[in-house]
């Protein structure tokens, strides 16, 4: 099963290594990892989806909380939340496949933000599914690259309490 | 903060007026403050400014010949002390040789506080001379390690590093320092606040889980205690035997759990595990109740993990979360120091009886003893053990080295108080026994301190011989010579047909290496001269003393649960039974 996993970690050099060296040497397996600041300078947030079963994911947050740098660690599973990906994708898009295609970019709220002669790059966000299923109508015509940010995530507002 | 941990290194404060000072000096200051007065390390070009900054310093400072050695010697000195280890080498080669102690010690949750030199912050990542990533090489054998990029964060990280690894689940922590660092001069505050936000020790057990744990206690027909070396390190033993003295429950211990729990004791299940006694092992599988305590449920003490303890509900009382349900799932898990934890469970627990379980014990201990053949004219080596033990009264620290020597070890000498026997367990890093020995004995300068070693494993870091001898440590180290790598010879002989590939090699004159090196040699040969010999090693005062014990070239050491069996499918049982 997939989780999302939160973690609140110092804002300094190392703590990628720190936390990546932990996964790697308890082969847990890494689906994606976003690391960015967050309104308090002093604090990163990784987020890092897992995948694993309950005991593998137990020893996930036990072990990432035991690292020193690790503030919090929270596992979204289970829990409402917002969970987004961002992903730019350049398409195949001859002029005369254009009308064809810019009616599935709309479809799925996608931006061009690049156009050249041949392909077009286009900007989607959103839920891990909704990125994959854009990828699979693409296919057809051609995919030429795919860059993807990994999910961030955010529990819903009635979640927040603490 | 735990009982243990050192008084100072928890508070923010420090005393000291503020004044400028070079980082080599800052470093000194704050080691003294962190209540340092030894310390082990050997020399190298980018740590030279903290060097001259020793060289009047009121610490006592032990080169190893080797930086392992160096390594092993801290964490022997602070399994014997309790206090923190520490240890200095150069970049490079000196912080790569650091690794195995390391590892051996973040295994077994020792405190060391290693600090290296790197080479000038600008020349970082440049390949210079004796540049190595030492906080990538040594990360994962590491409770924590960093880099220090900034004089003025010198102190306070120095400090960060005493707390972390002293508390909680305790472990060597290394702190990497540039040649610019030691050299660069800053404004040292009066008062330095750790900034740990991520770092949190949790002292004290949830008392509903506490109450949780008493109940099953209570409720229990066929308890079980099982005590790691956790116990040791949180300085819970008293704590430990009141509590199984209260609730009258049997107690079987890890390796490093040895020492924990009065091995004279009838309510002694002895070692359990892979050459855990049967009675032990025994007792496990049977139990209702399985309570560990700072024990992490190794491979080498559950044997297969489906079949372990198979009819007990198991309470888990450790310091570490991590430990808890990680290879075996817990009923009630308490997190938390074994001392306050313990404590709490006295008040709460009930004596009871047990008859008809103690009698079943008794049983099994009857008929299963350790033991070997006592007539045999060969000088057996658990004979040496058996005699160290008798002639020193079960008094002395015992280190070993791995293998059959530190199972035999394990086995017959009989061990009564915490810190007495120190052993690489969790890493079991052949060389260790030698220098462990000498961090022990220059941590304990009044006791005597006995490497119980094999002599492939002597081999490794015998150099450090010398170290003994310009130290005037009166260590022992007795090599049950048996000629072979005998744990390695043992399996060949069970698992793979005996044939015994290359798992002997030659060994020089052990006596005559000890003599070269300034320490005293003796040979024994016969078993009649095992006790003389013994006699003689015991008597000396100032040298360091080897006595090589030619021993039974292929003794086996049982029981023995092969790996991958359940703890109760026991080798060896028919010989231990014969020789009641
Ligand atoms: C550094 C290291 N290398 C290899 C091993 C694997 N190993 C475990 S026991 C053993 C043999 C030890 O021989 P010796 O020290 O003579 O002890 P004995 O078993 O004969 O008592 C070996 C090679 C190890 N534990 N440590
Ligand atoms: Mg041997």
């Amino acid at each position: 099963m997939k989780h999302i996993i939160s973690a609140l970690v110092e804002n300094k050099s190392g703590v990628l290594a720190h936390v990546a060296g932990m996964f790697a040497a308890r082969a847990f397996n890494i689906d994606s990892l976003v690391v960015g600041r967050t309104e308090d300078p002093k604090l990163s947030r990784m987020t890092i989806v897992v995948i694993g079963d309950d005991r593998v994911l137990e020893q996930v947050r036990k072990q990432l909380a035991k690292v020193v740098p690790v503030v919090k660690v929270q596992d979204f599973v289970g829990k409402p939340v917002v969970a987004r990906d961002l992903m730019l994708i350049s398409i195949s898009a001859p002029p005369e496949k254009r009308p064809e295609i810019l009616p599935l970019i709309e479809m799925f709220k996608g931006k061009v933000v690049d156009i050249g002669p041949k392909f077009v790059m286009v900007e989607v966000s959103g839920p891990e599914a909704k990125i994959e299923a854009f990828i699979n109508i693409c296919k057809p015509y051609g995919i030429k690259s795919v860059a993807r940010t990994g999910t961030i995530a955010m529990p819903r507002q009635a979640q927040t309490d603490s | 903060m735990k009982s243990r941990s050192r008084s100072s290194a928890g508070s923010a404060e420090s005393p000291k007026k503020s004044s400028v000072k070079a980082g080599a000096q800052i470093i000194v200051d704050t080691l003294l403050e962190q209540g340092v007065d030894t310390m082990f390390g050997y020399p190298g070009g980018v740590v030279l400014p903290f060097f001259d900054r020793l060289y009047d310093a009121p610490i006592k400072f032990v080169i190893p010949r080797h930086e392992q050695g160096g390594c092993h010697m801290a964490d022997g000195y602070a399994r014997a002390s309790g206090k923190v280890g520490v240890v200095v080498a150069t970049s490079g080669p000196g912080a790569c040789n650091l690794t195995t102690g390391l590892a051996t010690a973040m295994m077994d949750s020792v405190p060391i506080v290693a600090l290296t030199g790197q080479v000038r912050t600008e020349l970082i990542g440049n390949d210079a001379f004796q540049e190595a990533d030492t906080t990538g090489i040594t990360r994962p054998v590491t409770k924590y390690n960093c880099i220090v990029k900034d004089v003025n964060d010198l102190a306070r990280i120095i400090r960060e590093a005493f707390y972390i690894a002293s508390t909680g689940r305790s472990g060597p922590v290394l702190i990497d320092i540039p040649l610019d660092v030691q050299v660069a001069r800053c404004e040292t505050a009066s008062s330095v606040k750790m900034e740990l936000p991520g770092y949190r020790v949790r002292p004290e057990g949830h008392a509903k889980q506490i109450s949780a744990a008493a109940a099953a206690i209570n409720a229990s027909e066929r308890p079980v205690l099982y005590v790691g070396g956790g116990v040791i390190s949180a300085n819970a033993t008293d704590e430990l035997r009141a509590m199984a003295e209260k609730a009258h429950l049997p107690v079987t211990t890890t390796l490093l759990g040895l020492g924990s729990y009065d091995q004279s004791k009838p309510e002694s299940l002895d070692m359990l595990g892979m050459h855990g006694s049967a009675y032990a092992n025994y007792a496990v599988q049977e139990c209702d109740l399985l309570i560990a305590v700072g024990a992490r449920f190794d491979d080498r003490v559950t044997g297969k993990l489906k079949d372990f303890a198979p009819n007990a509900k198991i309470v888990h009382i450790d310091v570490d979360p991590s430990s808890i349900s990680k290879n075996v799932k817990v009923d009630i898990p308490v997190v938390g120091d074994a001392k306050h934890i313990l404590a709490e469970l006295i008040n709460e627990v009930e004596y009871r009886e047990r008859e008809k379980w103690f009698k079943k014990i008794a049983e099994w201990k009857k008929k299963f003893p350790f033991s070997y053949d006592r007539n045999a004219s060969t000088v057996k080596p658990q004979y040496v053990v058996d005699e160290v033990c008798r002639q020193t009264d079960g008094k002395a620290i015992i280190t070993t080295g791995v293998g059959q020597n530190q199972m035999w070890a394990a086995q017959f000498y009989r061990f009564s108080r915490p810190r007495q026997l120190i052993s690489s367990g969790g890493l079991g890093t052949m060389g260790y026994g030698l220098p462990a020995a000498i961090g022990a004995q220059v941590a304990r300068p009044d006791e005597t301190v006995i490497d119980i070693d094999g002599d492939h494993s002597f081999n490794m870091t015998m150099t450090e011989l010398r170290t003994a001898v310009e130290n005037e440590l009166p260590i022992k180290v007795c090599i049950l010579n048996n000629g072979y790598m005998g744990m390695v010879r043992q399996w060949q002989e069970l698992f793979y047909n005996k044939r015994y590939s290359k798992s002997y090699l030659s060994n020089p004159d052990y006596a005559n290496v000890a003599e070269a090196l300034g320490a005293v040699g003796i040979t024994v040969d016969k078993k009649a001269d095992v006790s003389g010999a013994v006699k003689k090693m015991l008597s000396e005062k100032n040298r360091p003393c080897v006595v090589d014990f030619k021993v039974e070239r292929e003794e086996n050491v049982w029981p023995m649960v092969p790996a991958g069996k359940s703890l109760n499918e026991m080798d060896g049982l028919d010989i231990l039974e014969s020789l009641a």
